[in-house]
């Protein structure tokens, strides 16, 4: 299994320009929405036809400007799942997953449509129209429709953006088991970094029609390569920095110096951490490496999470005037009103990244 | 009253094969003409649009000089002993002429409505052109296409300059119900031309109203509310 895409194209207001190779299974491309995301998809499966370059499916060419090559959509045959499904409002469940199945005879057809349907847990439907079953399910019968013609390659395009947040975590989960069943190459485009993380192990940062970076998850989550890889995947605490040495930094704006793990190379940029690897230590000590005094200017709650807006060194003249933002569980925050500020927050070397600028 | 029927038959021939013909025809070349971007569109969409806006009595002059005796068309067919002019197919292309552009906007609009990733799935699943306007694009559109093919039905069924025009009022051979109601008014037969007022108020009605049940009976089988 292996992918080539080397493309241009202009768009709007900026040029999509991608290159991108891999031989992995299921690659998930993480963007702001209008990063160009979508039309890579688009390009890929013939719906749009990029400037120049070239895209090579598992050694078939589908596109080489040079060679002018340019398959149509028909001959590409990649499993597109579309936004809002894209279903045949004309035609019903089982009609719309047969759709595609010309070349079985008429039994063929109907044993393949038959074990779609209960696979994608499709139970009874298959006679129903389309604008007569659930989201989710509108979305499995997409998925078994573009999977009933065996496709090398499917292409998601935000397949969750259209589901209410409490189905959406149900479909991911199961998403992510059929999609581990799928033989073949898939992409799946959002901009919801825990979508991107849960069902991928590789992950394209996508900025203004650019891969920002591509790599294994864990390592791009953990140390963002990028400045806008971090914003995109999600870090609240982003400052300029300095280098001190090879693993030291220092941030002027907070007046601390930071011992991380990750080496740092150029001399100035940008230092995060994520809101959720600050911890609010119980003992009185700030002598400590990475350990600062730290006043609470403003907390906002959520259900179940309290964001705490942190000021070092120092009272909080207002509540807007703070440092860097933590996220704690509600527990974590109970436990806090025991203790008196300043409390000690400890900064783990190991989740501290440098970006240069 | 010495009422003669044959205006009803020649209408509905007429009006039936000029349908017909109009429908497939408006059918392609709205589609063809809603996939076209090219720079032309502006200008072909502009001419196939035009007899709609022009007096029929243009159409009828525009179709004379075609298909009449010194026309290229006309001309042609001499050759082979035709001549169309002043036959019940003369009125049939002065129909299609005049309705051909509502059949037309009404289903490129109703083409235009169609969601493109709908179209756009059906060939990545590996369908044909012709698979996708069938199975996928006419279906889809279906009620636009189903209130073109009644407007442009009622429009033939309508139709009297130009076919006066060019295929005359002969009575038992071109003489069609708008025409026979306008000789009837002006020969003081106030009677007849109220008869056939009539049967045209009682077709034109029909074919709607079976066109809006119909639809409405679609529309409820995919909503899942019947039938």
């Amino acid at each position: 299994m292996e992918f080539i895409i080397d493309i241009k194209k202009k768009l709007y207001d900026f040029q999509l320009d991608v290159k991108l190779q891999s031989k992995e299974e299921i690659i998930g491309i993480l963007g702001a929405s209008g990063s160009g995301k979508s039309m890579l998809l688009r390009c890929i499966a013939g719906l749009v036809k990029p400037d120049q370059g070239q895209i090579i499916i598992n050694g078939k060419t589908f596109f080489d400007s040079e060679k002018k090559i340019n398959l149509s959509m028909r001959e590409r045959k990649v499993g597109f799942l579309f936004q809002n499904y894209a279903l045949f409002p004309n035609m019903t469940i089982a009609e719309n997953i047969a759709f595609g199945l010309d070349k079985l005879s008429k039994h063929e057809k109907k044993s393949r449509v038959s074990a779609l349907m209960e696979k994608y847990h499709l139970g009874d439907i298959g006679k129903r129209y389309p604008s007569q079953i659930s989201g989710g399910q509108q979305q499995r019968v997409a998925l078994a429709r573009a999977v009933a013609v065996e496709p090398e390659m499917l292409l998601l395009d935000e397949p969750f953006s259209a589901l209410d947040v409490h189905l959406r975590n149900h479909m991911i989960r199961e998403l992510s088991e059929l999609l581990k069943e799928f033989q073949g190459i898939t992409l799946f485009v959002t901009h919801n970094r825990d979508e991107a993380y849960y069902l991928s192990d590789y992950i394209a940062v996508f900025n203004t029609g650019k891969v920002e970076i591509y790599g294994q998850k864990d390592a791009i989550f953990k140390w963002p390569g990028s400045l806008e890889t971090a914003k995109i995947t999600g870090c609240k605490n982003i400052v300029e920095a300095t280098r001190r040495s090879e693993n030291q930094l220092y941030v002027p704006q907070w007046d601390i110096a930071l011992r991380t793990v990750m080496k740092i190379e150029p001399d100035v940029g940008f230092m995060g951490i994520r809101a959720n690897q600050i911890k609010l230590l119980d003992e009185q000590d700030s002598q400590q490496e990475n350990c600062f005094k730290v006043y609470i200017a403003d907390e906002s709650e959520g259900p179940f999470r309290t964001w705490l807006y942190l000021k070092i060194g120092s009272r909080p003249k207002s509540r807007a005037d703070f440092h860097l933002q933590c996220e704690i569980s509600r527990e974590q925050r109970r436990h806090l009103d025991n203790l008196e500020e300043p409390f000690i927050m400890y900064i783990n070397p190991d989740y501290v990244f440098f970006v240069a600028q | 009253m010495n009422f003669d029927l044959s205006p009803a038959w020649i209408s509905i021939k007429v009006t039936l094969t000029a349908t017909a013909i109009v429908f497939f025809l408006g059918l392609m070349i709205a589609w063809l003409m809603s996939n076209y971007n090219g720079r032309w569109k502006g200008l072909i969409d502009g001419i196939l649009t035009l007899p709609l806006v022009l007096p029929p009595t243009v159409a009828g002059f525009g179709i004379l000089l075609l298909i009449g005796k010194n026309g290229p068309i006309g001309n042609f067919l001499e050759i082979f002993g035709v001549n169309i002019i002043f036959s019940w197919y003369a009125a049939v292309i002065a129909a299609i002429v005049v309705a051909f552009p509502l059949m037309y906007k009404t289903t490129m609009g109703a083409f235009q409505q169609i969601d493109p990733n709908i179209l756009s799935a059906a060939r990545t699943l590996g369908a044909s052109e012709v698979k996708v306007f069938w199975q996928v694009a006419v279906p889809v559109a279906r009620p636009g296409i189903a209130a073109a093919t009644a407007l442009t039905f009622a429009r033939c069924l309508g139709e009297f300059g130009a076919t006066l025009m060019v295929a005359g009022s002969i009575p038992g051979k071109t003489e069609t119900i708008p025409i026979a109601i306008y000789f009837a008014t002006q020969g003081g037969e106030m009677q007849v031309a109220l008869v056939w007022v009539l049967i045209i108020f009682a077709i034109s009605l029909t074919v709607l109203v079976i066109n809006n049940y119909w639809e409405s009976h679609k529309k409820n089988q995919q909503r899942g509310l019947g039938g």
